[in-house]
């Protein structure tokens, strides 16, 4: 069989494999010399280079059709069965048993008592469910390091990784201009603001709506503007791999270190001066203020890493 | 019918989206449309769930005066916003991943249709 010239495809994406695909063809099926396995019968040969062709052309096009038409029947179906599971739960906003019973009654009732947090669902995510919370950061975290290894790049002296790394730099100035005055006038307003809203979220996520993961997303979203706006060499000042690490991996030791304790000692959590949440005071609510803003500090910082590694494979 | 139909109108859009996505993952060879499939498919269950939390006249659980006395059936159930935003923190790291093996994918094979990308895997390396 003839070689395939497979480098075209490569440099011409996905879709030079569908044009391409008649070339293939045709030169799968030229002549060629001498075949040893070839059928005797000059009948039969006919035949089966007949049914070659129709397997390559039509009998491909009516799997595709199949399949198509199969994958449609099979989503649609399944959509109408989820539809009319959905039709015999309660109404949406119903007062009905499965959504207003003894669970929810209870957090609402005990949730002040027991945890301090104004907002119960910061009371439940931080302290009854702090375990899961404690989780999910190292869920995110995880996710940061993996995406680190699979892109960051190599960050050696040779020749080879110096190239790498000039090239990813060329790539990010060509595509991310530098010095856009209108972007850059904007964000010298907005990053401040979204910067210290996402301090007032994180601060106040026991009082009033917000939390860790909202404050932190609102502080990634500040810096993320900010190395839009100013390119890396600007960020770089303050934050770089190092203050990554040690920001990230000193919040999750204060959650881990302070949870934990709460766990040995059987969910008595750790004396406190500050008491209940009362309105309008940050300072209260017990444990629940610094591990929001250590909650907080992971997911900034991860969603800043994730968009720099995307952007240059470097922080 | 209609009535029903339009009572449960929130979870109906959910279970669309969720067919959208799934329908989304079995069509499109382009890996990247395959991802944005899948964050659709979590999209639509968030939506589910978070509807079940609501009802109807309450407003969101935040006790503003501890020391007047708690009226419980002033609030919605707090249980399901806390469920999905675990949800949510878990679907953006499974979806940084698979962007980031996308990326090496593509860098190693120039291109994101998984039939070629498999093809060219098997090349690379015949068993």
């Amino acid at each position: 069989m003839a070689r395939i010239d497979w480098r075209r495809w490569i440099e011409e994406g996905g879709d030079a494999l569908d044009r391409d695909m008649r070339t293939f063809q045709a030169i799968t099926e030229a002549p060629e010399e001498r075949d040893p396995f070839e059928l005797p019968h000059p009948r039969e040969r006919l035949t089966y280079a007949r049914f070659h062709r129709w397997s390559h052309s039509k009998g491909e096009r009516i799997l595709k059709v199949i399949y198509f038409s199969l994958s449609v029947l099979i989503c649609l179906g399944l959509s109408a069965l989820l539809i009319s599971t959905a039709l015999d739960l309660p109404q949406f906003g119903a007062d009905a048993e499965l959504i207003d019973n003894d669970i929810s009654t209870f957090y609402v009732e005990e949730g002040l008592r027991h945890t301090g947090a104004m907002n119960i669902i910061t009371g439940i995510i931080l302290d009854f469910r702090g375990f899961d919370t404690l989780g999910e950061s190292h869920v995110l975290f995880v996710a940061a390091c993996t995406v680190l290894m699979l892109l960051r790049l190599p960050g050696g002296d040779d020749p080879e990784s110096q190239l790498a790394r000039r090239r990813a730099e060329a790539f990010d100035r060509h595509f991310e201009p530098r010095g856009d005055v209108i972007l850059a006038n904007c964000v010298r307003v907005l990053a401040p603001l979204l910067i210290v809203f996402g301090a007032y979220i994180l601060l106040n996520g026991h009082l009033s709506p917000g939390g860790g993961f909202s404050g932190g997303t609102v502080l990634g979203a500040g810096l993320i503007l900010y190395l839009c706006a100013f390119g890396f060499a600007r960020t770089g000042r303050f934050f770089n791999f190092k203050v990554f690490r040690a920001v990230t991996s000193g919040a999750l030791a204060f959650y881990a270190l302070s949870k934990g304790y709460v766990f040995i000692t059987g969910a008595n959590g750790i004396e406190n001066g500050l008491g209940p949440g009362v309105y309008g005071r940050i300072l209260s609510g017990g444990l629940l203020m610094p591990l929001s803003v250590a909650v907080g500090l992971v997911v900034g910082c991860t969603m800043y890493a994730l968009y720099a590694l995307f952007r240059k494979g470097d922080l | 019918m209609l009535s029903k139909l339009m009572g449960h109108s929130e979870e109906i859009a959910a279970l669309i989206l969720f067919g959208i996505g799934f329908t989304n993952l079995l069509l499109n060879r382009n890996m990247m449309k395959k991802i944005i499939g899948f964050s659709m498919m979590d999209s639509a269950i968030y939506l589910f769930l978070a509807s079940y939390g609501y009802i109807d006249g309450r407003v969101a659980p935040i006790i503003e005066d501890a020391s007047a006395p708690l009226e419980v059936s002033a609030y919605v159930n707090p249980l399901p916003a806390g469920l999905v935003l675990t949800g949510i923190v878990v679907s953006v790291s499974v979806t940084a991943i698979m962007l980031a093996l996308t990326l090496r994918l593509y860098k190693r094979y120039h291109t994101l249709d998984i039939d070629a990308i498999a093809i060219l895997a098997r090349e690379a390396d015949p068993e």
